[in-house]
Order: C-alpha cells, then sequence, then structure tokens
C-alpha cells in the first residue's frame, strides 16, 4: 500500500448492483406476502363515530380488518415518546390506529390484510368510518391563538416552552448604538425520499421468531420497539434495513404504526405480511418539517458587531410529538451560527396543529436558524450601509478562540462547544470562488441591459456525530476477506465504500476484500440510527478503532509466528511483513487462521492451525489469557461532544424583471468537514443537499388549506426539483480535522441544504431591492412583493 | 372504484394471459386486466429493478423501455402490452455482469447515491440517447428532465449522461441493446 486509501476518491462499491437493477429495497423482498392497505383519516381534526365494515369481508382476497378495538392491549398503548424533556410537559403520540379521534389528514384508522394490495385497496374503499368533524387547528399562529384544542386537555395547544441565554440579551441591545427587530417565516416541507416508507415480516412459527424489514434510518430501536409491543425477547427479533431509497430523516421517526402492526399481524396470521405506502400516503401520513415563525430584536454597534440577540420562535409540531423539542433545540443553538455572540437569548413554543407531525429532515432545524441569523445580518448590514461580508467577519469567532463554549445546552444535553474550524479561511474562499469583489460590476453591466443580478451569501455551523455511540465489528476470515459490520443503516451515503476504506486503510488489504454491511441486527445488534451527520464520524470511527484492534492482533500472532518483534511488522498488501523486509511476511488470512487453535482440520488451510501442527506453548492454554479465538474485534466510539462542520454558501441570481422567475447563476459551496474519506462522496453529499436548499427556497412547500387539508400531495403539484431546476455547484473544502475522534471527521450529510433559504433569499433581496422575510418564495409571490414595493414607493 | 362488468365482458378480477418479451426472453402470467405493467414486472416475473417512486408517471422512477421507447410502467397496464418487446434495467448489463456504457458512466460520474431512482433514468438515458445520439448538454439536460432524484443534485446524472453520449457515438451502438460480454469490466473492481 503506497497510497492512502484515506481521502481517496474511489468508486462506490455499491454502485454495480444497484445499477443493474439487483439492489433489494423493501417492496423487492416479499413477493408472496400478504399486503396491507390502511383507512387513513380524510380529516384533519374528527372523531370517529363509527366504523362499518360494510362489504368489505366480501372482497376477493381479504384476509383481515383491524381497528383500534381489535388491538391487544399492548398494542392499545400510544406510541412513544422516543425522546423526553423535562420542557416537554404536555406529550402526545399518536396510536397505531386510531382512538376515538383524528388529529391529521393520513391517520391510520384501520388495517386492511389481504392477499395482494389490489384487494387490500378494494377492501380498504369499502370500510365506512363515520367521522363527526372537529374545527382544525392549522398553522403555528392560529395554535397560539387557543381558540381550539387539538387535544382536548392541552387548552393552549403548548406542548412544551424553552428558553435558553447567555448574557443578557434585552439589556444589551437596549445599550446598542442600533436596533432592529423583525419577523422571519419558513414554511413546511418534507424529505420525501424517492422510496416510500415500506415493512415486510416474517414471523417463523417453528423458531418462534420475527424477521423484519424495514426502510428506517434506525434498524436497532425498531428492533427493540417491536419487541417491547409484541412482548418478544430480544433474542427473538431480528430487524434489517436492506437498501433504502433515500432517507433524508424522514425514517429516523419510528416506530410507525405500520411497523408495529405488520409483525403484530404476521405473527397473528402466521403468514408474512408487507407494507409498501404509497406516495399520496407518504405526503400525508409520514412527517414533514422546517415551519417556524421568528421574532427577532438585535441590537448591533456602528460595525455591524452584535451585541445582543434576542429570538423568539414558534415552532409547529403537528398532531403528536414522537421526537420531542429535537428540531427547536436545534434552532435554538445553531441558529448562532460561526458568530461570537455573547448575549443571546432564545426561547420557543412548540405546539400542536391538526397537521401530518413534525420530525428531523435534513438539515433539522438549522435551515431555519441559520435564515433567521444570516437575514439579521443582512439587515444589519442593509442599515449600516456595510458589505454583507464585512460585517459578517467583524462576527466571527477568530480560529484562536477555538475550542469554543457558548454556555448553551445542544440537542445532545451536551454543551455547545465548537471543537475547529477557520470561519476567516472560508469566508476567503468562498469570496473568490464567486468572485464576490467582481460581482458590482457584473451586476451593473446586466442592469445596463434591464436584466436584475443579485448576490447572496450565508454562514452555518453544524453539530454532527452526535452521541451517544456507534460501534464496528471486523472481522478477518480465514479465506482472506474482510467482514465489516456496524449497526447504523444506510441510504446512499456511500458507507459501504467509505467504511471499506477506514477498515483497508488500518489492515493493508485490498478495498475489494472488504464487505461491510449495515442496519441488520443480526450482524450488529447495538446502534443509534443514522442521523445528524453521524454516520462517517460515528461509525467510520467505530470501524477504525475496531480495525486498530485487529491489526494489533495480527501482529501479536505475527510477531510469535515470526519470531520477529512487533514493533518492527506492518501490515500491508494483505500481509503482515517485517518492515525494510517484505520478503519475511506472513498473509494475513494464514493469521486469522492462526488466530484459532483447532481440533480439525476441515480444509487444507486449516492444518497449520491443529494442534499436533501447531502444539504451541505445552504448559499455557492454547487461547492466551485475555485473548480469544479468531482475527476479529468490536470497537465504539462515544464521544463527549459533537463535533462541529462548517461552511458557506454564495449564489448568484438573475429575476426575470417582467415575471420574477428566478433563475440561479453561479452557486458556490466552501465547505469544512474534517478529513475527508472519501471526496467523491462528500462532494456528493453536498451536491444533493443544495438541491434540496434549491427547493426548499424556490418550490417546495405543503400548502395546507384552512381545513387541513393538504392540497399539493403528490409530485405533479409538490414541486420538487428535476435537472432543469438545479444550478451547477462549484466546491471548497476547507479541512480543519476535529480533534475529537481519531480520524478527525466532522459530519456532511446534511450540510449542502442548511443555507440554501437564507442565501438565495439574500440573492434575490439584492437584485430586486424588496425585503425578503419569507421562505420560499414563488415566482407569483415575489412578484406581488415587487408590485407593493414600487407601488409604496 | 371498483366496476365489475366492462364492455368487453372480462371482469376486472378475471385473469386474463399476457405474454411478453422481457429483455430478449419470452415471458407470461395471468393478471387481472387493472394490473399495472410496473407489478407485473416487479411481482409477477420478479424483474424488481424497476422501482416504482410516485404512481402517477411524475417521477419516472418506473421507466421501460416498450419497443425500444421509453414508458412509464406504473401508468401502463400490463394487459396493453401483450405481445410487445420490453426492456428493463435487468437488461442492459451484460450477462458476465459487466455493465453497459451508460451504467458504467453512472459510476464513474457518482451518478447515483440511494440507488432507488437510478434504474429509471439509467432506462430513460437510454432511449434518449437512441433518439439523440449527439446531444449537447442543454439537450441532456432537458432529457433528463422527466426524472426525479433526491439525492444527487443531478450533477453526477447529467455527467454520466454526457460521457455516455461520447462514448456511444464513438462505438456506434444502440444504446438499448444489452452489453456484450466482455465489452466493458465487469463492474465489481473499484477503481480510484
Amino acid at each position: 500500500m503506497t497510497t492512502s486509501l484515506l481521502g481517496a476518491p474511489v468508486a462506490r462499491s455499491e454502485d454495480p448492483r444497484l445499477l443493474r437493477g439487483e439492489g433489494r429495497f423493501v417492496d423487492d423482498l416479499g413477493h408472496d406476502a400478504f399486503e396491507v392497505a390502511v383507512v387513513r383519516s380524510p380529516h384533519a381534526h374528527a372523531r370517529i363515530v363509527d366504523i362499518d365494515l360494510g362489504d368489505a369481508l366480501e372482497v376477493d382476497g381479504l384476509i383481515s380488518v383491524y381497528t383500534f378495538d381489535d388491538l391487544p392491549e399492548r398494542l392499545r398503548e400510544p406510541l412513544p415518546l422516543l425522546i423526553p424533556h423535562p420542557s416537554l410537559t404536555a406529550g402526545r403520540t399518536q396510536h397505531v390506529l386510531a382512538d376515538g379521534e383524528v388529529n391529521h389528514v393520513g391517520e391510520a384508522v384501520a388495517l386492511v390484510v389481504a392477499e395482494d394490495r389490489y384487494a387490500a385497496e378494494d377492501a380498504a374503499e369499502r370500510i365506512m368510518v363515520d367521522y363527526d368533524p372537529l374545527p382544525a387547528v392549522v398553522g403555528p399562529e392560529r395554535a397560539l391563538q387557543a381558540d381550539q384544542a387539538v387535544h382536548d386537555d392541552i387548552a393552549d395547544n403548548v406542548a412544551a416552552h424553552l428558553e435558553q441565554e447567555i448574557g443578557d440579551a434585552r439589556a444589551a441591545i437596549a445599550d446598542a448604538a442600533h436596533r432592529l427587530s423583525f419577523r422571519l417565516d419558513i414554511e413546511r416541507s418534507a424529505s420525501t425520499p424517492m422510496e416510500t416508507r415500506g415493512t415486510y415480516a416474517r414471523w417463523d412459527a417453528d423458531d418462534q421468531r420475527l424477521r423484519l424489514y424495514s426502510s428506517t434510518q434506525a434498524p436497532t430501536s425498531v428492533r427493540a420497539a417491536v419487541a417491547a409491543y409484541l412482548g418478544l425477547d430480544l433474542a427473538q427479533v431480528e430487524c434489517i434495513a436492506p437498501d433504502i431509497g433515500g432517507g433524508f430523516g424522514v425514517k429516523i421517526m419510528h416506530p410507525w404504526p405500520e411497523e408495529i402492526l405488520v409483525p403484530w399481524v404476521a405473527r397473528e396470521l402466521g403468514h408474512d405480511v408487507k407494507f409498501t405506502e404509497d406516495r399520496r400516503e407518504h405526503f400525508v401520513s409520514a412527517n414533514h418539517e422546517r415551519a417556524q415563525v421568528h421574532q427577532v430584536e438585535v441590537g448591533f454597534d456602528d460595525e455591524g458587531r452584535v451585541l445582543g440577540l434576542d429570538v423568539e420562535f414558534v415552532h409547529d409540531h403537528g398532531a403528536y410529538i414522537p421526537y420531542g423539542l429535537i428540531v427547536p433545540i436545534i434552532t435554538s443553538t445553531q441558529l448562532i451560527g460561526p458568530y461570537k455572540l455573547e448575549n443571546y437569548r432564545v426561547t420557543f413554543d412548540s405546539v400542536y396543529t391538526n397537521t401530518t407531525p413534525v420530525t428531523p429532515y435534513r438539515g433539522a432545524g438549522r435551515p431555519q436558524g441559520c435564515f433567521v441569523m444570516e437575514r439579521t445580518i443582512d439587515r444589519i448590514a442593509a442599515h449600516l450601509g456595510r458589505d454583507r461580508t464585512e460585517v459578517r467577519a467583524a462576527n466571527f469567532l477568530q480560529p484562536e478562540e477555538l475550542p469554543y463554549d457558548f454556555g448553551l445546552v445542544f440537542q445532545d444535553g451536551r454543551a455547545y462547544r465548537y471543537d475547529s474550524g477557520d470561519f476567516p479561511g472560508s469566508l476567503s474562499k468562498l469570496k473568490e470562488l464567486i468572485d464576490w469583489d467582481g460581482f458590482a460590476a457584473r451586476k451593473a453591466a446586466a442592469a445596463a441591459e434591464g436584466r436584475l443580478l443579485g448576490i447572496g451569501l450565508a454562514a452555518y455551523v453544524e453539530g454532527t456525530g452526535v452521541g451517544p455511540y456507534e460501534g464496528g465489528h471486523v472481522l478477518v476470515e480465514p479465506n482472506g476477506s474482510v467482514q465489516v459490520s456496524t449497526g447504523l443503516s444506510s441510504q446512499g451515503q456511500g458507507h459501504q465504500t467509505a467504511f471499506a476504506q477506514i477498515a483497508a486503510e488500518e489492515l493493508g488489504v485490498d478495498l475489494a476484500d472488504v464487505k461491510v454491511v449495515t442496519g441488520d441486527t443480526r450482524r450488529f445488534p447495538y446502534a443509534v440510527g443514522t442521523f445528524a451527520s453521524r454516520a462517517a464520524v460515528m461509525s467510520g470511527n467505530a470501524i477504525h478503532l475496531a480495525a486498530r484492534k485487529v491489526r494489533e492482533k495480527a501482529l501479536r500472532i505475527a510477531s510469535e509466528a515470526l519470531e520477529v518483534d512487533a514493533e518492527d511488522l506492518e501490515l500491508a498488501d494483505g500481509k503482515v511483513r517485517v518492515k525494510g523486509s517484505p520478503d519475511t511476511s506472513i498473509d494475513l488470512n494464514v493469521v486469522a487462521t492462526m488466530s484459532n487453535p483447532l481440533r480439525y482440520a476441515f480444509d487444507e488451510a486449516a492444518r497449520i492451525a491443529t494442534q499436533f501442527t501447531q502444539p504451541g506453548d505445552p504448559n499455557a492454554p492454547p487461547v492466551a489469557e485475555g485473548e480469544a479465538p479468531g482475527l476479529e474485534a468490536t470497537d465504539y466510539y462515544s464521544p463527549i461532544h459533537s463535533t462541529f462542520a462548517n461552511g458557506m454558501h454564495a449564489v448568484e441570481v438573475e429575476v426575470d424583471p417582467d415575471t420574477s422567475d428566478v433563475r440561479i447563476g453561479r452557486y458556490a459551496v466552501v465547505h469544512d468537514c474534517g478529513t475527508l474519506v472519501n471526496p467523491r462522496i462528500v462532494e456528493g453529499q453536498i451536491f444533493g443537499g443544495v438541491a434540496q436548499g434549491v427547493g426548499g427556497a424556490l418550490y417546495e412547500r405543503m400548502a395546507y388549506d384552512e381545513h387541513g387539508q393538504l392540497q399539493n400531495a403528490s409530485f405533479m403539484d409538490f414541486l420538487m426539483p428535476y435537472a432543469t431546476e438545479v444550478p451547477r455547484v462549484d466546491v471548497d473544502h476547507l479541512e480543519t480535522p476535529s480533534p475529537l475522534n481519531p480520524l478527525g471527521i466532522k459530519g456532511a450529510g446534511e450540510a449542502g441544504v442548511i443555507p440554501g433559504a437564507a442565501a438565495i433569499a439574500a440573492a434575490i433581496e439584492d437584485a430586486t431591492g424588496v425585503v425578503i422575510d419569507a421562505m420560499p418564495i414563488s415566482p407569483s409571490q415575489l412578484h406581488a412583493r415587487r408590485l407593493d414595493a414600487a407601488s409604496t414607493t | 372504484m371498483t366496476t365489475n362488468a366492462t364492455a368487453t365482458g372480462i371482469d376486472a378480477h378475471d385473469r386474463v394471459e399476457v405474454t411478453v418479451t422481457v429483455n430478449g426472453v419470452p415471458r407470461s402470467s395471468q393478471v387481472q386486466p387493472r394490473r399495472l405493467l410496473s407489478d407485473f414486472l416487479r411481482h409477477d416475473l420478479r424483474l424488481t429493478g424497476t422501482h416504482v417512486g410516485c404512481e402517477h408517471g411524475v417521477c419516472g422512477a418506473c421507466t421501460v423501455l416498450l419497443d425500444g421507447a421509453p414508458v412509464r410502467s406504473c401508468l401502463t397496464f400490463a394487459v396493453s402490452v401483450d405481445g410487445h418487446e420490453l426492456t428493463t434495467i435487468e437488461g442492459l448489463a451484460a450477462a458476465d455482469g459487466g455493465l453497459h456504457p451508460v451504467q458504467q458512466a453512472f459510476r464513474d460520474h457518482h451518478g447515483l447515491q440511494c440507488g432507488f431512482c437510478t434504474p429509471g433514468f439509467v432506462v430513460s438515458a437510454c432511449g434518449f440517447l437512441a433518439e439523440h445520439p449527439d446531444p449537447d448538454d442543454e439537450q441532456i439536460r432537458e432529457g433528463m428532465a422527466g426524472n426525479l432524484c433526491r439525492c444527487t443534485g443531478y450533477t453526477g446524472i447529467l455527467g454520466a449522461v454526457r460521457q455516455a453520449a461520447d462514448e456511444l457515438r464513438a462505438t456506434g451502438d444502440d444504446p438499448r441493446q444489452r452489453t456484450r460480454d466482455g465489452a466493458t469490466a465487469s463492474g465489481e473492481e473499484v477503481s480510484s
């Protein structure tokens, strides 16, 4: 091995299989399984008066129908509140099937099982549910009016109120030379992965075991939840996340009602059962995010330095709050970005509405926080007539001030503490990449032709790699293959490739010999999950540590076999060899064989490990004290703090003067996620994130009417960008390794989406002169605002 | 919605024999007249490489070639293709696993992440390149704008179609044909 695999842009090992159509997604399995259809509420808020099965039972191919009343006691309990918090005093979660009341369109009311989905849908549409509709609470402001309660026993619709403060923000604002206050809004959107949700259960009555395949970002936790609801030992349940067609946060939610119902029904019926969500169901019954309304007050000096910042916001968490306060806590803290804020107060109310529940979507509260902070900095710059990059520079934390502890509590319950970064360095790279200083000339030239050009930028800091832990297992087989596993699951991030690079680097083996399995509780039962840009940080380091243990064990065994001091040995080219004398070596697969003392020579290679061939010290046990058979190791990575990645985006837009259509010209990204394991994969994450940021800025919104009906629940009306809507992106990397983990990695998964709305809003504002304080913005909305602005001047 | 009697006298639940040639192989199955081609391919013929992302013809994940032209299999009834030829994602790589030039280009350009939309993009690209063997970059962008991808931001996809267009034009191969054994690397190697 002469070149390092770490940092190499190797092609992905996942690709050939997926490209040939050989992927194994949940719905690719279980062709003979019964399929389910879920009867879902058409009302945003209603009491269920009666459920009449009508002639559903006569449908050809129908197997069974279940309502709340048919459920065993344990399944009648509400689904878990996954992340409790002391401030979450009025937490409500949904039932697997509605218990007399529905609180959003799409809530599960009855479950139909049939021979196939066609028959299941035939039966589902014959079931007549008699509803008594109630007024719907839609939007965070309506929720706070409290004239109608989503849940009868929570009259104010507030699940939680949380306040954090450092310094004395209100006093600092009062004393400041300049003060501004304004409101900033972000609307609802959602992850919308191309593969919808899916769950497939096989109950083995002979073995009394359950195998569950689920399209989930948290297979170990799904396993534990299913075992608890079904009254099974963990040893009886295995959960596998096979290929997953994208997650982007929505699949971290668990257990979904169907994840409990499908295995329960499979056991009840003694037959495989599968649920494959359709796209319309996904729009209304899989979770959303983003909607928040923020009120900002800021005080600053003549240079634009923020002296005090006070933000009060309302977070719309929808009908239930299964994921606790994670999203608004992230907004509260990550809003700060790369700036040194010494007087900062933030409060939020997390409120119920009669809409689909909210759990993290890529970025998870950060796009909102970034929008608030960056729009605030832009307002300061406009107020003072200063360049927007200068005002940012005046507020940056300096590299020598890191690590920096703000005195706030982050989403993991730990200190909010930036570990590394070089914000001035990032800004100068960004200015160069987008040619910030040359923009005035470009804008003037365009203006001379009657064209409207604008430029904007936005900076963010992203807490990644949150705990509590991940683990890795590395095993060298006697055939030379290296088996790596970790418990979290993959949704397209190239984990099989990146983790193989990490293991191969440590063990000096060919990348092609490393086989990585993720998200299979049979292989690795302890894990937390894939979220918060944590997989490379957490599992990457755990696998690195496990591989290091394997390396050390290989050196011990080879040292004895070669009678060479371990310090004089190295692992390379699939061998343990003497440094400087590579001809004296032992193949790693032979070391693997020798690591397992044998009685039986089941094949030729095994002979060397048998008791008469390798007798060893006759006075010592064949497996030495403290050792175990096999060239393998498990290790865990459990950080004290999250590690903080950061970056900045700049974008140039052109606004059509007649139609207000926004066209993105240049889009530049500077990104610091520490050590890059595979730059191609990281760039892919950035490109994909930027596309979601563009969608969130210009196209995507969940359009609820006042009755809580989602008006655009299809890809025809929810405008996810096609290739024609996404710009070319120029990327520059800055690598300031994290001091917190052995590989120096900071997370990269979510970064691309975070500053999109903020940067694009700034560019539109620059192009049109119209203040942009709410995103997304459509051409017609922008046009109306331009007309308003023109009529008031 | 279930209307049983139809003008043809065929009940929606009756089964009808459908015979198609898929990837050069004759296949037949008894299906209900309402069965979607996507379900027929995936669940009756067990060709699960064709994916379903929206079921209303917007996302393109289910794209297959019907007599050489791209169609949405989620908007097509299986009975309507009786007697026709289909090419699915499984019909492009060589029998030895060697990747089709479009597939190889997607790998070379990191044109896929989760891989769910990928078969639709690859098949669409094959149909597009058969129609437009010498596309400019803007035509490629337009040509690929019938498919949704949530992961990649399309950068790698557009680069991949550019590479495949250039390569196929050089060889003169029909983009819709299965790759010959030994024509490309097996696809299992890990290049850097």
